[in-house]
């Protein structure tokens, strides 16, 4: 389960880096260009540890994760995904996990970026694509639905809430300096969180 | 006496914030900086950040001038991992980077308590730069 876990990180790190210049040119349009750079920075040094070193548990692979990207980043997506996985990895088991587990691992990310970056839903950010990516997990478990479709249907909610940023007006972080200029652009931390839910959703499926 | 942390996604600011604050400055008070990544690319190193409050000296307290987002996110989660009573004596001012640095850094050199420091830098250091 640990090795297994450790290949969805590191397959993640593959697509961050794959998707740097995507990232990166989606930034440029309204922020400061760099989210697919920082973002590509922390997971080339996270693939770097997770090749090197051994683990015994889950929880370990993601306070790795974290400190990783807190440390290596250098932009505001490394305290916010670094909080993110801070907290996966206070609740994450080494058991198979269940709609259950997969709804708390979920609201733990949305504390811990809502933590550092205080935004809501509707402010074309990361949260809007997790948002709805929980929500579909939270109406999958309380309509008992199997979790093959529940994780589904949460990708398709995740990938929605990443397009739904377009029409958004930034209000938090760089690209709320742009103001109405900001709407027309899809957002670039909307954008990598839809990268690693689907890396691990397809990886889960797999 | 209260030192002072200056926190900016640029080396360049920070060291120019430095070298501005200290001109002004009476008497010996630490200004140090956490300036950029990797040695002048820009953005926020919270590694760095962390190095630079673990070594200060804080019994006065430490005033804070951060620039945009990463710089006072980052700054805001690295304080939460220290001790609750070095918490306290870490405070952020909501100011302006430069005029905040060199009000803080006249005031500390002067003397005044954590308290004092931060309340002359937040209710000053918005000047109207029209009427100078």
């Amino acid at each position: 389960m640990v090795n297994r876990t450790k290949k969805l990180l590191l397959k993640t790190a593959a697509v961050i880096i794959e998707n740097k210049e995507y990232l990166t040119e989606l930034d440029a349009a309204i922020g400061d260009g760099d989210h697919g750079i920082n973002l590509a920075r922390g997971f080339k040094k996270l693939k770097e540890k997770l090749e090197k070193e051994n683990f015994e548990g889950r929880d370990e692979l993601f306070k790795l994760t974290a400190m990783t990207l807190i440390s290596n980043v250098g932009g505001a997506s490394g305290p916010l995904y670094g909080t993110a996985f801070l907290n996966i990895s206070k609740v994450i088991s080494d058991n198979k996990l269940d709609l259950d587990d997969l709804v708390e691992i979920a609201e733990e990310s949305i504390a811990g970026i809502q933590k550092r970056g205080k935004a809501e839903a509707g402010e074309k950010t990361m949260l809007d694509t997790i948002i709805p990516a929980a929500e579909s997990l939270k109406h999958s478990r309380a309509n008992k639905v199997d979790l093959e479709t529940a994780l589904n249907n949460c990708l398709e909610k995740a990938a929605e809430g990443m397009k739904s940023t377009i029409e958004m007006q930034a209000t938090k972080g760089r690209a709320s300096y742009l103001g109405e200029r900001s709407i027309g652009h899809q957002d670039p931390g909307a954008t990598s969180s839809y990268l690693m839910i689907k890396t691990f959703i397809k990886s889960y499926l797999n | 006496m209260v030192n002072i942390l200056i926190i900016s996604h640029s080396l360049k600011i920070a060291e120019g914030t430095k070298e501005l604050a200290e001109e002004m400055k009476q008497d010996e008070v630490d200004i140090q900086i956490a300036g950029g990544i990797n040695n002048g690319e820009l953005g926020t190193d919270a590694d760095l950040i962390e190095q630079k409050l673990q070594n200060m000296d804080y019994k006065d307290g430490i005033v804070v001038l951060a620039d945009l987002g990463s710089a006072v996110m980052s700054f805001n989660m690295v304080k939460e991992w220290l001790p609750e009573e070095k918490q306290k004596l870490i405070r952020l001012a909501n100011a302006p980077l430069v005029e905040g640095a060199v009000l803080g850094a006249v005031e500390a050199s002067l003397g005044k308590n954590l308290e004092e420091v931060m309340a002359t830098i937040e209710e000053n250091s918005i000047i109207n730069k029209n009427n100078l």
